[in-house]
């Protein structure tokens, strides 16, 4: 999970640079500049990526989190 | 002057319109002051609360002091000034890239450097370098590179505010021309940034951290909601102006006529007055009235990037990375409750900036359009922008509180940077090499309160020089470079074994000295949009000096590492444990 995230990072950064959209003029939703929509909705995609990397990728065992250095409960039942 | 203006309140001009943006801002400020000093009652008189809270700080408010520390008066009044003078090609440049930077930072920094802080008690960044690269006098060499860049990023904010706040009350004050306080009747940026400078100055002085991540909670609230309140009535007012001047259209029957039906509502009027963002500057500079509607046209650079290197735009990437090196935020992440404490920020960070910046830069291009009349004062500096449209197209009751909502956008990063500095000097030199049992924490209390003061009164008056004229944007774009571009050290430092402290000092001084030989090429910003250009056979890129200055940190670290002693495996087995 953690490869796949770094992936998507390196996705958005690719996609932010956009340079085929660099003399699109069209207004979206007839207000919003072509240029300012594209890079509001990659705003959001990376809250997407993010909230995927705190959810599934999220570091274990960091020193000083007594809630990360706890015995994962399952594994210990098991 | 002041008694003056108090005058003015009891007399028959208390309902003038200066008057009544004075007391919202009075009052909004009254409530930061009883803020700070409620939050000081929470104070449990160690050093350690002070500096950091105890470690107690949960996911909401980590969010909110993250959020609005990083937000400055650089994202309100540098934004809008910057699409004014650039175009919506800003947002791109600096807040889509920061959505992915930032809570990167957050994610592979500021989690790591919490725990280690948590376990091994750092307070300040020079703490954690002089151990993890067991050298004394990296701190030394450190502590000054870092405080030389807080303080025009602390300008930045005193010079927004009183920029904005002289734009916004621009002839509410005739009285003030005549005795030669100010030349356009407006509140003098001396003035605004002394009260600002005074107010954050009381609650960070009274409530320390604590008192910080509660203000900048409670300003980082008000400006996002006024914000949007902003951008609705600003939209509203300019669609409304459209239609009565005559300069707002429609297509009837595949014929465009202009339009005279009042606007409808709020998305009538984004519809109303994005139609004129084409026209933007040809139509002020080169058409008159009766042409502007058919027969202009339009040039796209203000709704595109056409003028702008795809190399500028790329390398400006790099510019977010400075909040990985921002002594003030890694302050804030050590007064983090728990790892899972920074979840909240690291998701939620891109969506506020598009929530603060797509409205700013919105209004800034709406303002090249010529649908209100920007005079040629306003337009020759665009930090006043935002304050001049929010004074011409809101009334004064709500002018007042979006006035606060700058105003609050601006002290919830000064308030940080203030405590941050204060901390740096007081435990990298006072207690650092004063011996930690030599002060008891109610001294060193005493001590980052003094430093605190004293910073504060060296921004005021560094903020009354020449400094102060220079554009918002600018100054802020070369103190990010100077922090983006010890950024490398700090990756390395958490994530390679190999950084030796000989390599991090060539880091540290390669990074140092580049960025002023290219601040001094630049003229120390005055030439607006300076850049490294490298020609390529018959092709000429232009690239944002952070590139070359991040590039050079970089190779430096690496290689002075790569032939100079290992670091030591005690150390190294402190940081990087083996596992398993």
């Amino acid at each position: 999970m953690k490869y796949l995230v770094v992936g998507l990072v390196l996705v958005l950064v690719v996609l932010h640079q956009d340079v085929w959209n660099w003399d699109n003029d069209r207004l979206v939703l007839g207000f919003i500049p072509f240029t300012l929509a594209y890079h509001a909705c990659i705003s959001i995609a990376a809250s997407v990526v993010w909230l995927l990397a705190a959810t599934k990728a999220w570091p274990t065992n960091l020193e000083g989190d007594e809630t990360s250095q706890q015995p994962n409960r399952a594994g210990g039942d098991a | 002057m002041i008694a003056q203006l108090a005058a003015d309140a009891t007399d028959s001009a208390l309902l003038s319109p200066g008057m009544i943006k004075v007391v919202i801002i009075s009052v909004y400020l009254g409530l930061l002051l009883c803020l700070g000093v409620f939050s000081s009652r929470l104070f449990r008189g160690t050093s350690e609360d002070y500096l950091l809270a105890s470690h107690s700080i949960g996911p909401f408010l980590l969010l909110m002091s993250l959020f609005g520390t990083t937000m400055t008066g650089f994202a309100l009044v540098g934004s809008t000034g910057e699409s004014f003078a650039e175009g919506v090609g800003v947002y791109g440049m600096l807040a889509s890239s920061s959505g992915i930077i930032h809570s990167l930072c957050f994610f592979v920094l500021g989690v790591k450097l919490w725990s280690w802080g948590k376990k091994y008690g750092y307070t300040t960044q020079a703490g954690f370098f002089r151990d993890r690269l067991d050298s004394d006098k990296f701190g030394l060499l450190l502590v000054p590179v870092l405080v030389a860049l807080v303080v025009p990023y602390l300008l930045v904010g005193v010079i927004s505010a009183g920029k904005a706040i002289e734009g916004a009350t621009r002839g509410d004050f005739l009285w003030l021309i005549e005795s030669g306080y100010s030349e356009t009747g407006g509140i003098p940026p001396w003035l605004t940034g002394l009260v600002i400078c005074v107010v954050v100055l009381v609650y960070v002085f009274f409530g320390g951290m604590r008192g910080t991540a509660w203000a900048n909670t409670f300003q980082t609230l008000v400006f996002m909601i006024l914000g949007i309140v902003a951008f609705y009535l600003i939209a509203t007012s300019l669609a409304e102006k459209a239609v009565a001047d005559g300069r707002a259209h429609q297509i009837v029957d595949g014929e465009r006529i202009v339009r005279t039906d009042p606007p409808t509502g709020l998305w009538d009027s984004l519809h109303i007055v994005s139609q004129e963002i084409p026209k933007a500057r040809r139509v002020r500079a080169e058409v008159g009235l009766e042409n502007q509607i058919e027969s202009v046209e339009a040039p796209p650079q203000f709704r595109t990037r056409e003028r702008l290197d795809p190399w500028m735009f790329f390398t400006y990437m790099l510019i977010p990375f400075s909040v990985g090196m921002f002594p003030h935020l890694f302050q804030h992440w050590l007064t983090a409750k728990s790892a899972k404490a920074f979840k909240l920020s690291i998701v939620v960070h891109p969506v506020f900036i598009l929530i603060v910046w797509v409205p700013c830069v919105l209004i800034g291009v709406w303002a090249t359009t010529g649908l209100i009349n920007i005079p040629p004062p306003v337009a020759g500096d665009p930090n006043k922008v935002l304050g001049f449209m929010v004074k011409s197209l809101s009334g004064d009751v709500l002018g007042g509180f979006l006035l606060a909502g700058i105003l609050a956008a601006i002290m919830s990063s000064l308030d940080s940077q203030f405590l941050c500095i204060g901390t740096m000097f007081t435990s990298d030199i006072v207690v650092h090499y004063g011996g930690k049992n030599r002060f008891s924490d109610r001294q060193i209390v005493l001590i980052s309160r003094c430093f605190i003061v004293a910073v504060v009164t060296v921004t005021y008056f560094l903020s009354l020089t020449d400094i102060a004229q220079t554009r918002v944007f600018q100054l802020g774009i070369w103190c990010f470079s100077g922090f983006s571009s010890l950024f490398p050290l700090a990756f390395l430092a958490v994530y390679w074994r190999g950084l030796s402290k000989w390599g991090a000092y060539a880091g540290l001084i390669t990074a140092a000295s580049v960025w002023f030989a290219l601040f001094y090429a630049s003229e120390f910003g005055a030439i607006d949009n300076w850049s490294v250009d490298l020609t390529i056979g018959e092709r000429t890129i232009q690239t944002m000096p952070v590139a070359t200055i991040f590039l050079a940190t970089i190779v430096s670290t690496v290689v002075v590492s790569l032939i100079t002693p290992k670091p030591n495996p005690t150390t190294l087995a402190k940081f990087f444990p083996v596992k398993g």
